[in-house]
């Protein structure tokens, strides 16, 4: 990769959500359940990341399913290009941290 | 039908979140707004606390709509470009916007919208002025508290642009 991308906590986590297909308020839950109630994702910006992370090839709309409204979305090969860089990258800052502070 | 009311009340765009906290406190009442208009704010008898308002501008589509609508929000109505949400409490918390950016987005578009007024309003004015028309004054006028606005806007957007430059 090119640039050091440096993600949002709001676009990480919704990159990690999207790793099984799933809908927008999908998406809200299953970020508060994986970071235990701390992240809640405001349904207004989390529409603005999914619309940017569309256009950037990040993640894809699924055909909507007849009967439902609901528009599904679901990760790209790109996209979780993007988030294994991060997992490395913030590897590489608790590494850090950890080696400053002590650790545990 | 439940008991309803209406309410006239002026709200300066600057004063967005004083507008969303009052109609928080009407609902808190047990007052829930269900629609509005220009200056009109018609409520309808609820559950004291049964709702959460939240208030936006946007230029929003049917997709943003149904999106909210598909997370509990239910859509009141608009005024101009901007937006009523309610939502049920008993679901949680109600935000619209959770981070630094899309919350700076947000003051973003009023702050455009103010200055576009607020130029369209001084070009007048200096026309009609200059071709002494009557009411010129009236859009000086115009002009110049809507640039006061955009003012206030740009302070609080200059003071997320501080924060954002340690957190996110």
């Amino acid at each position: 990769m090119q640039e050091n991308i440096v993600l949002t906590e709001a676009t990480y986590y919704i990159l990690l959500a999207l790793y099984n297909p799933q809908h927008g308020y999908g998406i809200m839950q299953e970020v508060e359940k994986m970071s235990n109630g701390r992240v809640r994702l405001a349904a207004g910006t989390l529409y603005g990341v999914l619309s940017s992370m569309v256009d950037k090839g990040w993640i894809e709309h699924l055909p909507i399913d007849p009967g439902s409204r609901k528009k599904n979305y679901q990760i790209t090969n790109l996209g979780l290009q993007v988030l294994e860089d991060e997992v490395e990258r913030l590897r590489e800052l608790v590494t850090n941290g950890d080696k400053v502070l002590g650790g545990k | 039908m439940a008991e309803r009311k209406t309410i006239y009340k002026l709200w300066l765009v600057w004063d967005y979140d004083k507008e969303e906290k009052w109609l928080n406190e009407m609902a808190r009442q047990g007052w829930v707004l269900v629609s509005v208009g220009f200056l009109r704010f018609t409520f309808e008898r609820c559950e004291p606390e049964e709702y959460i308002i939240r208030t936006e501008m946007r230029i929003a589509d049917d997709d943003y709509i149904s999106f909210m609508e598909e997370t509990g929000a239910e859509y009141i109505g608009r005024c101009f470009q901007w937006i009523y949400f309610r939502r049920r409490s008993e679901l949680g918390a109600f935000d619209i916007m959770s981070d630094l950016d899309s919350k700076h987005d947000h003051l973003s578009r009023i702050y455009k919208m103010l200055i576009a007024i607020g130029m369209l309003n001084l070009f007048i004015g200096i026309l009609n002025s200059l071709n002494l028309g009557r009411f010129g004054w009236f859009n000086l006028i115009c002009s110049t508290l809507i640039m006061y606005g955009a003012g206030r806007i740009k302070g609080r957007i200059d003071y997320l642009e501080n924060e954002r430059m340690l957190r996110e």
